[in-house]
């Protein structure tokens, strides 16, 4: 069995309310995805669609998505929260090692604002256990928050050192037309008490530190070798896929400073793709809230455990640091629809490492990463893609 | 035919309680006695809080009852929350806590009369029974 690999990628514009239905905005991400690997529905032979329920009312969505973007084949359904199309990513890559299919349209899609952000709120408090954690009233900036606070009385860090990861953030967000927020924000914007940016939300977490809910979707067309072959593309290729979870409940993790999944997932991504962390040219983290990044930098080896908040410092993650992390703005400024999220990282990196990527292209990179974590740490997910 | 009766204890749970119908029903019967109850397997002495019925080590579902409220916990993290869920909005502002026991550890709320400045990790708490509005009830911790 030969190699897998990524020929097409799409994304809509992610945004605050968007225009279309949940299969009119997940076909934005088909078809941009089609145009870029010049490859037509006929010729994709499975698709799986990635979203996490009841943002919207439509339930089995795979089949619908499928029929609106003229997909014939099989369609499942992935769900992993906030990392469901980098779970889609893998479950494509496994159906085309097995043979059973050749080529693969992963969607992922999520349509948000069809409810309050208070009801949304609720629904992700509920990405937990319904029975022991959401009667206690919780929500995924409270949840990060636990982490943040814990690193903070182990590590020292400090709320200026979560706003540099904002700076960064926003020094790309305003270069990205696809990102929910443009605008530019320096340090001090971030951290004036009188900004509103520095309001509470779940302390030590603030306005600032928070990624914003948004519309979007995301397309990864994921074929085999022979595929590619005959379709005489030059696909970017998936090295390694790793994938771990940890417990919901978080009564039953070990620390509040780490998060073992992501942990994991990694080792296992670069033991698939024989890499080592220094092999990594650039890199898409799961930044939904501030401390999320400096969890990754540490859990996918860039840092040691603490010291996440120094490469944020030494702008070793800028485009022209050691490890070039989330250029495109990242969730912070492109915000998040959960389930479109893994495929928009994805979609990144392989521009990366085709040398698409503009204004934020860096310097000749062999291999990128994609870190996509659902809810606070319970699915871990890594993908690795080489040239 | 009488109807079978549902025992949906469970929904007393909690601000908010998603869950009516659980193996673990009793729990709710010792908060209104006072008491958090976790549970241990006595074949394979492994603690559980969450309580359950099932011991997933030995597969076995003999697990016995323990009351939790005479025990010291020490604060492994905390957040103040200024915005909540829909539902828990009366709530506001309130502290989510984890209280780690050594063999079990425990996510509830710290108790609101507890002031903010002298919230510190590492400090030692218990916990106690909270009664919440309409009969409803959840645990909080207080310092020790």
């Amino acid at each position: 069995m030969g190699k897998v690999g990524i020929i097409g990628v799409g994304q809509s514009v992610f945004s605050r309310s968007a225009s279309g239905s949940f299969k009119e905005l997940a076909f934005e991400a088909f078809k941009e995805a089609c145009q870029d690997g010049q490859i037509s529905a006929q010729e994709i032979d499975a698709s799986v669609t990635c979203s996490a329920p009841e943002y919207d009312k439509q339930r089995s969505p795979s089949a619908l998505v499928a029929e609106y973007c003229g997909l014939n084949g099989p369609a499942f359904y992935a769900e992993t929260l906030c990392s469901s199309s980098s779970t889609g990513v893998r479950l494509a890559y496994s159906l085309i090692k097995s043979g059973l299919h050749d080529a693969v349209a992963v969607v992922g899609v999520q349509k948000m604002s069809e409810i309050s952000s208070a009801a949304s709120q609720e629904l992700m408090g509920r990405g937990t256990d319904i029975q022991w954690e959401s009667p206690f009233g919780t929500m995924m900036p409270a949840y990060y928050a636990l982490f943040a606070q814990a690193h903070m009385a182990k590590y020292g860090l400090t709320n200026e050192d979560m706003a540099k990861v904002r700076v960064k953030s926003s020094t790309y967000g305003p270069l990205n037309d696809r990102a929910v927020f443009r605008k530019s924000l320096d340090l001090e914007t971030l951290t004036s008490p009188d900004s509103k940016m520095t309001a509470p939300v779940a302390a030590p977490l603030r306005v600032g530190d928070c990624c914003a809910n948004a519309d979007g979707s995301s397309c990864v067309i994921v074929v085999s070798e022979e595929k590619a072959k005959s379709l005489s593309r030059d696909p970017v290729w998936i090295l390694g896929v790793g994938a771990a979870i940890d417990s919901v409940n978080l009564a039953s993790r070990d620390n509040f400073t780490s998060l073992p999944s992501a942990i994991n997932a990694g080792k296992a991504a670069y033991k698939m793709a024989g890499v080592t962390v220094d092999d990594i040219d650039v890199a898409e983290v799961h930044d939904c809230f501030t401390i999320a990044e400096l969890l990754a930098y540490e859990a996918l080896g860039f840092a040691k455990p603490g010291q996440g908040k120094e490469m944020i410092k030494n702008k070793e993650t800028y485009l022209d640091g050691r490890i070039p992390v989330n250029v495109d703005g990242g969730l912070l400024s492109k915000g998040h629809p959960i389930g479109a999220t893994g495929g928009s990282q994805i979609r990144t990196i392989v521009k990366q490492l085709r040398g698409e990527a503009g204004e934020i292209q860096v310097k000749n990179p062999e291999i990128g990463l994609v870190h996509n974590v659902g809810g606070v740490g319970i699915y871990g997910n890594v993908t690795i893609l080489g040239r | 035919m009488a109807k079978r009766e549902i025992d949906d204890r469970f929904k007393k749970f909690g601000t908010v309680s998603f869950t009516s119908i659980s193996k673990v029903n009793d729990f709710v019967d010792s908060l209104e006695q006072g008491k958090v109850m976790a549970t241990r397997c006595p074949d394979c002495n492994i603690s559980y809080f969450p309580p359950r019925v099932d011991c997933q080590n030995c597969l076995g579902s003999n697990n016995e009852w323990f009351d939790t409220t005479e025990k010291e916990g020490t604060l492994a993290t905390f957040s103040k929350m200024k915005y909540g869920p829909v539902g828990f909005e009366d709530d506001l502002p309130y502290t989510i806590a984890v209280l780690d026991f050594g063999d079990f550890k425990m996510f509830g709320r710290i108790d609101n009369n507890v002031p903010d400045d002298s919230i510190k990790i590492g400090m030692k708490m218990r916990v106690h029974v909270n009664d919440l509005q309409a009969d409803q009830k959840n645990f909080v911790f207080k310092p020790a």
